[in-house]
């Protein structure tokens, strides 16, 4: 396991027997105490399909989880966890399917995308991606090296970041959320009909998505997958 | 096979006991729709109820708006864990919609719009289990709680209670809606836990 951000980390679990999984789909992970208590969250899946039995999740740490502090912070390697899964049939891309790609990640939502992204690279399939991947400030980004050396090869995966509230030094455009200019620079033209999958908080998606709406991609070219609370009134 | 977390303690607290498995509580309300959210307005809206031929009944907002409606107060479970208990609705309860409708059809496939679909046996509708809510916490439903108007039935898991919902149709046998073709269970009762379509 490593840490992606200061809050965030992949664990890699050797799974006996599984089943393999297509990009985009999650694992439901068990925590039991030993008088039995359990809780299960859902993770989602980072790394690509393989043939191997192993399978990558990043979780990021919540102030208030129960389970991603236990996941971040307590498990060791070597560790034994319960999962279920895969699961998920809605928000998933596999090598072959309709292109061109746009990716929107808010977040922690870039983690399904990144098994995207994945996956297209260890099958060699030759739709064109984008990704606009908006964080609050460049310790936030996870996979960044791994980000910055596929968008240098070639243009199969065009990479453009978005800071809400920090930059690094001598960052083109002020810290501020997505608006319809950078997502039109950043996305491909709604009239080539890309694919788009949006994953994040359910904010940044609700807000993402008219966005996209607006610019005139179709909305039932849209997937969503949307995590946690909506942060506002109960 | 259970395997024990080393050092996992847990958070418990007593409403937690009065969940259903796997389930736990939030005071949140999340919004977890699979594609972005319609938006509706109240001078084109219908509901619609027919048989896959007619249609057998019909209201716009306006007619909708003068039936007699239930303020309840009912628990959500969401199949992806989170429960949120105590929540206030007022909407028509499913008795008013079909009262008169006269079929031996024993299903239904709600319809929205949007395109998402979720069938229910109309056993599960019936007598004071369903209702099409247009309120929530005292306020207009919000569009990214499903508003203007969403299916309301709160003993099975929240995606039967279809957001945006336009209509009903009566049918013969039950068919998978848009979740239960994607691995979810056909009928989602929390208590036993039927999540997914292989439990």
């Amino acid at each position: 396991m490593h840490d992606e951000t200061p809050t965030a980390r992949t664990l890699a679990l050797a799974v006996d027997d599984w089943p393999g999984h297509v990009a985009g789909q999650h694992v439901d992970v068990r925590l039991t105490a030993a008088d039995g208590y359990s809780a299960v969250r859902s993770y989602s899946i980072a790394s690509a399909p393989s043939s191997d039995d192993r399978v990558e999740i990043t979780v990021e740490r919540l102030p208030n989880g129960e389970v991603s502090p236990y996941l971040t912070q307590q498990v060791a390697v070597g560790d034994e966890l319960e999962l279920r899964g895969p699961i998920g049939g809605w928000f998933i891309w596999r090598p072959g399917q309709a292109m061109p790609i746009q990716l929107v990640a808010g977040g922690s939502g870039i983690v399904p995308l990144m098994a995207m992204i994945r996956s297209h690279v260890s099958a060699g399939d030759k739709a064109q991606f984008r990704l606009l991947y908006s964080v609050r400030e460049p310790g936030a980004v996870f996979y960044r090296d791994e980000l910055g050396a596929l968008s240098k090869q070639g243009d199969s995966l065009v990479v453009t970041y978005a800071y809400t509230r920090l930059t690094p030094p001598d960052w083109p455009r002020p810290a501020g959320r997505i608006d319809r200019e950078l997502l039109a620079n950043s996305l491909w033209p709604s009239t080539l009909q890309p694919s788009s999958y949006v994953c994040g908080p359910t904010a940044f998606v609700e807000y993402a998505t008219d966005l996209m709406i607006a610019n005139g991609h179709d909305r039932e070219r849209i997937r969503t997958e949307r995590f946690g609370a909506t942060g506002e009134r109960k | 096979m259970t395997i024990i977390s080393r050092g996992f303690a847990g958070r418990r607290s007593e409403a937690e006991a009065k969940l259903p498995p796997g389930q736990y509580l939030t005071t949140d309300f999340p919004v977890l729709s699979a594609g972005p959210t319609p938006h509706i307005s109240p001078d084109r809206w219908e509901f619609t109820i027919d048989d896959g031929s007619n249609v057998l009944k019909r209201w716009d907002w306006k007619s909708f708006r003068q039936l007699p409606t239930d303020n309840i107060t009912v628990d959500l479970h969401c199949v992806t864990r989170w429960s949120k208990l105590g929540t206030s609705w007022q909407g028509v309860s499913l008795d008013v919609l079909l009262a008169g409708v006269k079929t031996d059809l024993l299903y239904a496939m709600f319809r929205s719009y949007g395109d998402y679909t979720t069938n229910l046996p109309l056993k599960d509708i019936v007598n004071n289990q369903a209702w099409i809510a247009f309120n929530y916490d005292g306020v207009d439903l919000e569009p990214e709680h499903g508003g203007p108007a969403r299916l309301l039935v709160p003993h099975l898991y929240l995606w039967k209670s279809a957001k945006w919902v336009r209509g009903m149709t009566l049918m013969q046998q039950d068919k998978p809606g848009f979740w239960e073709n994607l691995g979810y269970h056909i009928y989602g009762d929390p208590w036993k836990e039927q999540r997914y379509s292989e439990e």
